[in-house]
């Protein structure tokens, strides 16, 4: 390797946010016409090193090579002037506009569109095989041609490197194996593709080689066929460590919830949830999958009370919820957390301090105009001592200068802390690294064994499958089907969350 | 039928500062940024073309330096809250006391005193030919001042720049998502700077109208709530400059009703009827918040900062 | 490829001295910057300084002056600091002040033979309903239609101020005053007393700080109202009942608006006119920010924008420098503290210069 230069090549590279070192002294060399893996966990540094190949951040210290020039980074237009294009985990498209429109943003010229334009546009997206409609607004795209679309943008830009963050994170199975089609073509063009995952499979199944990243730092870089996902996981975690999930097997309880004929229609007029109907009993946990946006958070709002019903019931112990006040279903001892993409966006005040969070759901039951803060602040003692929740102090500490973990710790923490009957919870883990993804999958489990109706909405498959007694599948706002979690594969899954119903499964569960 | 025309050749006339100021609005919050400083800067604008016309009697030099001291006053916003990422309402009325302030200050020696007779003359009204003699259409739009030529001349190209030009395209996509724009290549500093700067001027033209054609004459706090209603227009223009035309010489036509119904001999209470701008202002904005078609809703990033480093 | 020789990044938290600091340079900074202005006018700055602090400072009388003119800001401030707080952008306290004044004046013109501790309750009252309602209609269409209150706001500032102007050239209009277009004077039993040679505004000032700061801090509205103004999801998902709060919390807002209205027009003009608020009510939008929203941090920064505003209107008959030099100074000080608060949250490092080298 002495005289032979790397295609990209990272040297050193350190980035801090305020106190967070996210990235310390991290190594990448990267070849032509390769598919190289960045693995590691949530929080070990994969987005923070990518973005600053595409000139998202600027590194503190280190350097970036580019067939052995030394490049430095100042904005996106330089990295993408470079040959660089990244695909975010959170498209970077604008939703107004036609995948047309958003394929020319910030290329020179100046009149808007001319004829060759959009036949190149079409050319390329023909080559690649990428579905993309270009006089569609992206507004009415679903998630996967919203992924071909940024795709799409980075080769008609013409670069010859892509970095795909979490790519598959939000896709089926099935649309999944279409990415690695277009993975594997654009390899064979000459291309090198960065894949950030942490799911071990894929993974395995479609790079060449793959670098871990272990708490903001380098671990290894190793051949694909040269290791197993043992040594991955080992690597990753930085300790041997189990990945299989426990489910808690007892039998079920009553009737919790009983769903019949929901419908929620969006303000602007869509139909979010079309006579969704299910049943929740206590003691077991019920999944729930679906592609993003099929109806997951018009669902929880509705049995939390926060969103407006057209039609059906949801009852609860005789009690109809979706003619109830949010207040009065929190008393009724149904309380639901959701984490939504930004963590802070629902459940929790960004603002304010752990204590004040904790009175959130606590000072109503006050008597009295004032305030009385000595329970919440024991309660936020003994939850940061129950979770390992680490902050600076619980109060006059905003929560939301707190890392990821510990913000969600805090929301699940106080949820489960007020003994609910009900718990609705949605990506509870989503961006937590696996010790604290499991302590989570454990909580779920004592809250199951407490005989808690738990509804459990998640994007990983894998999880719902290990963890849950039966899975609700969402598609586009109707239940395609709530099957036995105990036989039935991820790829059934997939193709009921695209709304293929799959013959001689498990239906019959659902009745029961 | 002489009294509408009359009506409504002074509508386009009192609608024109609000067309500037408008067109000026538009361009800052299509790249996100709400600027409550129109009222300020259009004082500013106001102030300093008159000061200009007065010592040098020259129409263009009083049109720049108005464009300039716009100009000037939007750059103070921009660097809060474009590079400081201050709070976009906080700014914006900052500028507007500051406008105020600095007018009343600048204008204390010229208070009463008429715009030169060179100015005056220079936009006196001059008929375009042929377009001048369209039976009513004409005395309403093509027997004005340069001025308002301009104006018409502005809105073409500033909606051909937005709807149909690459730099067009890059501008709204900063103002919908500055972090897509910016990962696309555009440099959203820059965008936001150059727009909400050339709105500024075109504010500061607006009330360089005020003093330098419509008054005209010196007067403190000339533009009288005008700069209030151009934030408003912008929204009843739904950031469309085409629609920001009528907006505006519908909302100038409502300033002078009340005067005008006087002079008719219709007798409605001057003061009461001065109300109705801001009533159908209030109702306008009522109507336009229950749309939710995608194409009318504000730029989406409006009123937000953006840090690339935000995390 | 461009070369920033400057970047910005996040810092973590600073403590409260250090930003007190800040403020302090950005407040010094101003005043340099509108000294260097003055001076390229022409005049002596640091007499025009001196000059002001005479006016403010200089006798007992103007002492007495500058906590009149800081009355009407801290309650109008105070008011703002609720809707605020709960991110409801109230640009509408000149109105809210107007019809205050209105709502109390209608008692006071009417009902003069009244007892006077009645009518002026009364009064204070009419003042402080009305201008509750006046804000409430905005917050109602706000809670209803979704309609900005930043724009709603602003024109119901002016619809006020156009009633008032109808009312002192129509009906209210008084007979004695040979045509000219003014209202007639308050009674004497309408006015409100004095105390220690200062109306009694300021014992309500002093008592609404106190209260507003409980409010704000202590009660579970308060508590209520903050959580709204970080996030409304959060609020409903809570179950606090968001329209009801909301409604409350524009109505207070606009009240304590109402309230200082009232008292202006009673105990210091003696009269209700179109010019009773009087930009009071941007003023104050600027000093509640200043203050960090923060009930008794208003008072102080009140209490230095009434320097500055008796200041302005002594240079102006001492120097004949027209008085919107203090309005120029206020907005200018503003400027560099909102400048100066990126220092809290973001600092500005010197780029390591081997990165900038392209081989």
């Amino acid at each position: 390797m002495d005289n032979h230069t790397a295609y990209i090549e990272m040297v050193g590279i350190t980035k801090t946010f305020g106190k967070v070192i996210a990235n310390h002294d991290i190594n990448l060399q990267v070849e032509k016409g390769e598919i190289h893996a960045l693995l590691g966990e949530n929080g070990a540094g994969k987005s923070t090193l990518m973005n600053m190949l595409s000139g998202i951040y600027t590194p503190d210290s280190g350097e970036i090579y580019l067939e052995g020039k030394k490049v430095s980074f100042n904005s996106p237009k330089d990295s993408i002037d470079a040959g660089i294009g990244m695909v975010h985990q959170h498209f970077k498209v604008i939703e107004v506009m036609t995948a047309a429109e958003n394929v020319l943003l910030g290329q020179k010229g100046g009149i808007l569109f001319k004829k060759e334009e959009k036949k190149k546009i079409a050319e390329i997206s023909e080559r690649y095989h990428l579905q993309v409609e270009l006089d569609k607004v992206v507004n009415d795209m679903s998630v996967g041609e919203k992924q071909n679309l940024e795709i799409l943008k980075v080769l008609y830009r013409g670069e010859k490197i892509l970095i795909l963050d979490e790519p598959t994170a939000v896709l089926t199975p099935q649309e999944t194996e279409k990415l690695f089609q277009i993975m594997r073509r654009m390899k064979e063009n000459g291309c090198a593709v960065l894949f950030i995952s942490h799911k071990m499979n894929e993974v395995m199944e479609i790079t060449d080689r793959v670098t871990v990243l272990r708490k903001g730092t380098t671990i290894k870089t190793l051949n694909t066929k040269e290791t197993n996902p043992q040594e991955l996981t080992e690597l990753m975690v930085g300790h041997k460590m189990d990945l299989s999930i426990e489910r808690v097997e007892q039998e079920r309880g009553d009737l919790a919830l009983k769903v019949s004929d929901l419908t929620v229609v969006a303000n602007d007029g869509h139909q979010k949830l079309k006579n969704v109907a299910f049943e929740l009993y206590f003691g077991e946990i019920l999944g729930v999958a679906g592609i993003a946006g099929s109806g997951q958070k018009e669902l929880c709002e509705a049995i939390a009370g926060l969103q407006e019903v057209k039609s059906g019931e949801i009852m609860f112990k005789g009690e109809n919820l979706a003619k109830l006040t949010p207040r009065k279903i929190i008393e009724l001892g149904i309380h639901m957390s959701f984490v939504p993409e930004d963590r802070l966006g629902m459940g929790l005040v960004a603002g304010m301090d752990m204590v004040d969070n904790l009175l959130l759901k606590k000072y109503q039951k006050q008597k009295g105009l004032f305030l009385d803060k000595k329970p919440a602040i024991e309660q936020a003692q003994k939850i940061t001592d129950e979770l390992e929740i680490v902050t600076p102090g619980i109060s006059n500490y905003p929560v939301k200068n707190l890392s990821g973990g510990n913000i969600q710790k805090v929301l699940l923490g106080r949820e489960l802390d007020l003994s609910p009957e009900v718990l609705v919870t949605a990506y509870p883990v989503r961006g937590l690294d696996i010790n604290t993804c499991h302590k989570i999958y454990d909580l779920l489990n004592e809250s199951k064994k407490d005989m808690v109706a738990v509804l459990f909405i998640n994007e990983d498959l894998d999880v719902l499958i290990d963890l849950c007694d039966r899975i609700m599948v969402l598609s586009n706002g109707e239940v395609i089907d709530v099957v036995d979690a105990h036989n039935i594969t991820k790829e059934e899954i997939g193709l009921m969350m695209l709304g293929k119903r799959v013959k001689g499964g498990d239906s019959v569960v659902s009745n029961n | 039928m002489d009294w509408w025309i009359g009506f409504l050749s002074a509508a386009v006339v009192a609608g024109t500062p609000l067309l500037f100021a408008s067109l000026g609005g538009i361009l800052s919050e299509r790249v996100g940024n709400q600027n409550l400083g129109i009222e300020g800067m259009m004082l500013m604008g106001a102030v300093s073309g008159f000061i200009v016309a007065v010592k040098t009697s020259s129409p263009i030099l009083a049109m720049l330096a108005a464009a300039l001291a716009g100009l000037a006053g939007a750059f103070i916003y921009g660097v809060l809250a474009i590079t400081f990422r201050t709070n976009q309402v906080v700014s914006g009325l900052t500028l507007t006391m500051f406008g105020t302030g600095l007018a009343s200050f600048l204008g204390k020696p010229y208070v009463s005193m008429m715009t030169p007779q060179a100015i005056k003359s220079f936009f006196a009204s001059r008929p375009i030919p042929i377009l001048g003699d369209i039976p009513f259409i004409g005395p309403i739009f093509f027997k004005q001042d340069i001025f308002i030529y301009f104006g018409y001349a502005l809105v073409i190209v500033l909606g051909f720049y937005i709807y149909k030009t690459r730099q067009g395209l890059n501008m709204r996509a900063v103002g919908q998502n500055p972090a897509a724009a910016d990962a696309a290549s555009i440099n959203v500093t820059l965008y936001k700077y150059v727009h909400v700067l050339l709105g500024g001027a075109l504010c500061g033209l607006g009330g360089a109208y005020l003093s330098l054609v419509y008054v005209p004459s010196w007067q403190e706090n000339i533009t009288a709530g005008l700069g209030w209603i151009a934030v408003a227009l912008i929204i009843f223009a739904t950031w469309n400059p085409y629609k920001a035309v009528f907006g505006s010489y519908l909302f100038g036509g409502l300033t002078i009703l009340g005067f005008r119904l006087q002079g008719a001999g219709i007798h409605i209470n001057q003061y009461l009827v001065d109300m109705t701008p801001y009533v159908v202002t209030i109702l306008v904005l009522i109507l336009v918040s229950q749309g939710h078609s995608v194409k009318n809703a504000p730029p989406k990033s409006l009123g937000l900062p953006y840090f690339r480093e935000e995390r | 490829m461009v070369i920033r020789l400057f970047q910005i990044i996040k810092r973590s938290e600073i403590t409260t001295l250090k930003k007190t600091i800040n403020m302090l340079i950005a407040i010094f900074l101003a005043l340099v910057t509108v000294a260097i202005f003055l001076a390229i006018l022409g005049y002596n700055p640091l007499s025009v300084y001196a000059s002001m602090l005479d006016g403010a400072f200089g006798s007992n009388y103007r002492i007495k002056q500058t906590i009149v003119n800081t009355i009407p800001l801290v309650i109008t401030s105070l008011g703002i600091l609720i809707a605020f707080k709960m991110k409801f952008w109230n640009i509408g306290a000149e109105g809210q002040i107007l019809i205050g004044g209105f709502c109390g004046g209608y008692f006071a013109y009417n009902f003069a033979y009244w007892p006077k501790p009645i009518l002026l309750l009364v009064m204070l009252i009419a003042g402080f309903i009305g201008g509750g309602l006046w804000g409430l209609l905005a917050g109602y269409l706000k809670t209803r239609w979704h309609a900005s209150e930043a724009i709603t706001t602003l024109m119901m500032n002016y619809i006020a101020l156009k009633w008032i102007v109808y009312l002192q050239f129509g009906p209210w209009k008084d007979p004695n005053a040979f045509g000219y277009p003014t209202m007639s004077r308050f009674a004497e039993n309408a006015i409100f007393p004095k105390l220690f040679g200062v109306h009694i505004g300021w014992i309500i000032a002093l008592v609404l700080v106190v209260a507003v700061h409980i409010f704000m801090t202590r009660t579970k509205k308060g508590f209520e109202i903050a959580v709204i103004g970080e996030s409304e999801n959060t609020g409903r998902y809570a179950g606090i009942n968001i329209k009801r709060t909301m409604l409350l919390a524009i109505f207070l807002s606009g009240a304590l608006c109402g309230l200082s209205g009232i008292i202006q027009a009673s105990a210091v003009n003696n009269i209700l006119s179109s010019t009773l608020a009087n930009g009071l009510g941007y003023t104050a939008i600027i000093t509640t920010w200043l203050a960090h929203l923060n009930a008794p941090l208003t008072l102080v920064v009140c209490f230095l924008f009434a320097v500055l505003t008796q200041g302005g209107s002594f240079i102006q008959t001492a120097m004949g420098i027209p008085s919107s030099v203090a309005t120029v100074l206020q907005a200018m000080i503003l400027f560099f503290v909102l400048g100066s608060e990126l220092f809290n949250n973001y600092k500005i490092v010197r780029k390591n210069k081997q990165q900038k080298e392209v081989k």
